[in-house]
């Protein structure tokens, strides 16, 4: 019962939410804003995810091919297609939610708390819409930017790993890299970076903008933002597989 | 003028708002107290439109809030000013940034226009020079006349404050009266102010409604209220010993 008013109130916020805004002058600067803060603010966080995801991927294949038939230059191709694929949008976005999901909630619950919001209604702002489309359009512009830096560093990462950990030659890295690559694929990942960065921005927005009661309410709104988040990125991603596979 | 028609408001099970109609004069400073909890700040949300109420209707010069259009409501809105208890200034911002947000919001003006309007209604609130501040710089006492420039920047019709004087010192809190009081006078605005403090409704009083359990219980000036022999409003004023002695040894309270 919870869950169907939930969805009942999530749905008729995004109602709102989808209204003209009256000065899209001020929309814009709030989009750049919000633009600059998730991408600056997770850059540096992204980089190093990703090059530990390619350097492990590197390594765990690595181990894992030891003494089968399969040739070594195969861990390049095993590097990029699982980054690309899987690794680079789910792994990122899965960081994100916990770090721009849960700071837009709190953001947003606190305007809530200090009566922003309300002195915002009183002078006529439609708050669903200014607080909360330039933060969904931000995400959906910049994460899948990061993702796509996120794939592109994870497989540096990987040759890293195997190149100058003494595997292989960068010769049979790059060979591997460059073997049966399928730009379908690469729809994937941005399809996956869309839908995941609109989940955590959503339902991160949503979490915030509904908080009642104190800084514990706030704290449950930012807990509840990133853990529904990341159950919603997960079942989304294996149908978001499925679609792409079978 | 402001008119509450029958309005009722409950949460639940508990009924906090029990058929208040009231009225509320142009030009004039109209006081709503009683004690916490009786129900001032939901009533004074109903008539801003902030809360729905579950019944009755709220008149602005005759137009029915409720029954507005998107459209109208939105025209309507521009004629609002509201100060809230806690300032409810947007951190992020300026001062002066703070003060223009309606104004960018809702205004094709000029940069210069909007930077005069801004100066203007800053130095009238006594606060000229300060406009690159941020909220958390400035005073709690600077904070409420932040809000209030904002409040005033569009030329409300109505002006709303919620408990302005919360968390003021005596004099800060007279100087926050007077100038509400003024604005009212000088613009011929309707005013509402929610206060439980006596200071205030002695100060800028011109009409005072005294809520008690979400019930009007009694209606008049500042001038009636020491008069009054309604018990509810004897014990909210009386509340304080220091008031109560000082009464007795004027020979105002016997």
């Amino acid at each position: 019962m919870r869950l169907l008013e939930d969805l009942g109130r999530f749905i008729l916020l995004f109602s709102h939410a989808l209204a003209k805004p009256p000065n899209w002058r001020m929309y814009g600067k709030e989009l750049i804003r919000q633009m600059y803060d998730i991408g600056n603010g997770s850059l540096i966080i992204i980089a190093l995810i990703a090059v530990f995801i390619g350097a492990v991927t590197a390594v765990q294949f690595l181990y894992q091919l030891d003494g089968t038939l399969i040739p070594t230059w195969y861990i390049g191709y095993i590097v990029r297609d699982s980054t690309i694929i899987e690794l680079a949008p789910t792994i990122s976005c899965l960081v994100l939610a916990g770090k721009v999901g849960s700071n837009m909630a709190s953001e947003i619950g606190g305007m809530r708390q200090k009566e922003h919001i309300d002195a915002m209604e009183v002078m006529g702002v439609n708050t669903a819409s200014y607080l909360i489309m330039p933060k969904i359009l931000a995400a959906l512009l910049v994460i899948p930017l990061l993702v796509i830096l996120a794939a592109f560093i994870s497989i540096i990462g990987g040759y890293l790993a195997s190149v100058l950990g003494g595997f292989m030659n960068t010769e049979e890295y790059t060979r591997g890299v460059r073997a049966f690559f399928i730009d379908r694929n690469l729809w994937m990942m941005l399809v996956k970076a869309g839908v995941f960065a609109f989940i955590l921005t959503s339902v991160s927005c949503f979490q915030g903008y509904y908080v009642k009661g104190g800084s514990i309410e706030l704290g449950k709104a930012s807990t509840n933002a990133v853990v529904i988040s990341n159950i919603l990125i997960l079942v989304s991603d294996y149908l978001i597989a499925l679609m792409f596979t079978t | 003028m402001i008119r509450a028609n029958q309005l009722i408001k409950s949460f639940g099970e508990q009924q906090v708002i029990k058929e208040v109609s009231l009225e509320f004069e142009t030009g004039k400073t109209n006081l709503v107290i009683g004690r916490s909890g009786s129900g001032k700040t939901v009533l004074l949300k109903m008539l801003v439109g902030l809360i729905r109420p579950d019944s009755g209707s709220v008149l602005y010069d005759g137009e029915d809030f409720y029954s507005l259009d998107k459209k109208e409501l939105q025209h309507l809105r521009m004629k609002v000013g509201m100060l809230f208890q806690g300032s409810a200034l947007f951190d992020s911002m300026t001062v002066e940034e703070n003060v223009r947000f309606p104004m960018d919001m809702f205004t094709h003006l000029t940069k210069l226009e909007k930077a005069k309007r801004v100066d203007y209604c800053l130095e009238r609130v006594g606060l000229k020079g300060n406009n690159k501040k941020f909220p958390s710089e400035v005073s709690g006492g600077m904070q409420k006349r932040v809000g209030i420039a904002r409040a005033i920047v569009l030329n409300p019709q109505y002006l709303f404050c919620d408990e302005p004087n919360s968390g003021l010192d005596p004099k800060t809190a007279l100087l926050i009266d007077e100038l509400i009081h003024d604005i009212t006078v000088e613009n011929n605005i309707t005013t509402i102010i929610n206060t439980h403090d006596m200071n205030s409704v002695m100060e800028i009083g011109e009409t005072v409604a005294f809520l008690s359990n979400g019930v009007l219980c009694w209606r008049g000036s500042k001038a009636d209220i020491l008069k009054s022999e309604n018990d509810n409003l004897h014990d909210f004023i009386f509340a304080s010993p220091f008031i109560q002695k000082l009464l007795e040894d004027a020979d105002i309270l016997k």
